[in-house]
């Protein structure tokens, strides 16, 4: 075999590895958010994060606008605080909108609910590094058991 | 009693001699400059014979093994009724353990085995003492482009295999059993992580690569110099390449998705 096509045929590999390690990082893999790595941070506590993990994400109506940086306790009031990488396109959410921690369907995973809040001339804008004062907590399914027993019983 | 336990040091002072044998070669073909521009066509040679040549085979068996996983799997998750977790299904267990361990046991079959062979009888016809009788180091000029050849194309192998994998199992859930199509790309991209599942792949696969053809190199180097002793080595780097590449599998699953 003659030293060309057998580089030809080195080419035609090396070529198509490439092409499978690009299937599987564009197609496959998720990389990043919706495609631009621009994001800036905004902050949230809640009483119960339930299940939430960190790369969960954060949806508006059903849309992925960013998803969970962080997840850490609050050392003095024991709270968790949950840092949120939000896509610097969606830079006009209200100080007024709420959080919640959602489940999809029964058994799916748990994300981040945005509820963007009214506008008026005294409501600032989110900036990077900005708190959420509004949130609900995950929904745990024992409390839920618990609360329902106690009403029963009161009856 | 006392001749079982001599057997047992014996046996553990051949592996060790046999280890210390395969570092000396390895370190022997690379130590040193080394000059793929002057050797670019025994490298090229040899990843043609090692990686294009055991092209078919992944191939195939990496579109039956995808064709497989969705259709097993999606017999279980239907029960749940939760099918569109099925792309996440293929593409975790190709992309995190079947890509990497499946190539590693083709390829030492593939691959492996001819590497064994082909420098067994080099030994046995004594190509290698004539080089020598040359000045041409047979270490260099044989042992390293096979070396390379088989560390570059491994993982290329697994990345293809993976590749075709998923869309084997694209073909059988999506085309046959008719989960939605769109339902089998998002949910496998909310659950595959580039980083921690991709490129750990990838590095199991290196990994492996090297194990492989350390394996199948060292046996054929070390191989008694008659036909039995070749196809003596040529089982045994199969078999050892096999339960290397599975034991080490177990390692590094547990190193990098145990904790």
């Amino acid at each position: 075999m003659t030293s060309r096509k057998l580089e030809l045929f080195v080419g035609f590999f090396v070529a198509l590895a490439i092409a499978a390690l690009l299937l599987l990082a564009m197609k496959v893999a998720n990389t990043g958010v919706a495609g631009s790595d621009q994001s800036y941070q905004l902050l949230a506590k809640f009483e119960n994060i339930g299940g939430l993990k960190v790369r969960s994400p954060v949806k508006v109506g059903g849309v992925v606008v960013g998803r969970v940086a962080s997840i850490q306790l609050d050392p003095e009031s024991f709270q968790p605080v949950v840092t949120l990488d939000i896509n610097s396109s969606y830079n006009n959410f209200p100080e007024t909108s709420s959080l919640a921690i959602l489940t999809s369907g029964l058994l799916g995973e748990q994300y981040i609910g945005l509820q963007p809040g009214f506008v008026d001339e005294n409501v600032e804008i989110l900036k990077n590094g900005d708190y959420i004062e509004d949130t609900k907590s995950a929904i745990v399914l024992e409390e839920l058991i618990g609360q329902f027993l106690f009403n029963r019983g009161n009856q | 009693m006392l001749k079982q336990i001599q057997q047992l040091g014996a046996n553990t002072l051949g592996t060790l001699q046999g280890l210390g044998r395969a570092t000396l070669m390895l370190f022997g073909a690379l130590w040193g400059r080394p000059r793929p521009l002057k050797n670019w066509h025994l490298y090229m040679k040899q990843i043609y014979v090692v990686g294009v040549l055991s092209l078919l085979i992944i191939l195939v068996s990496g579109l039956f093994i995808g064709m497989v996983l969705a259709l097993q799997g999606y017999t279980v998750l239907a029960k749940f009724g939760a099918e569109q977790m099925l792309g996440p299904l293929v593409a975790l267990s190709l992309l995190r353990e079947l890509g990497p361990v499946v190539t590693a046991l083709l390829f030492a079959g593939r691959a492996g085995s001819a590497l064994t062979a082909e420098i067994g009888l080099m030994k046995a016809t004594e190509q290698l003492s004539s080089m020598e009788m040359m000045a041409v180091d047979p270490l260099r000029r044989v042992i390293a482009p096979r070396f390379w050849a088989g560390v570059i194309s491994m993982p290329l192998l697994a990345l293809i295999f993976n590749a075709v994998g998923i869309l084997g199992g694209h073909l059988v859930g999506v085309d046959w059993l008719g989960v939605d199509a769109g339902g089998y790309w998002s949910a496998m991209q909310a659950n595959v992580d580039f980083q921690q599942d991709v490129v750990n792949g990838v590095i199991k696969s290196i990994v492996f690569a090297f194990i492989v053809t350390v394996i199948a190199l060292h046996k054929g180097f070390d191989a008694v110099p008659t036909s039995e002793g070749i196809s003596q080595a040529t089982t045994q780097t199969v078999v050892t390449a096999s339960l290397a590449v599975l034991g080490f599998d177990f390692v590094l699953t547990a190193v990098m998705f145990g904790g």
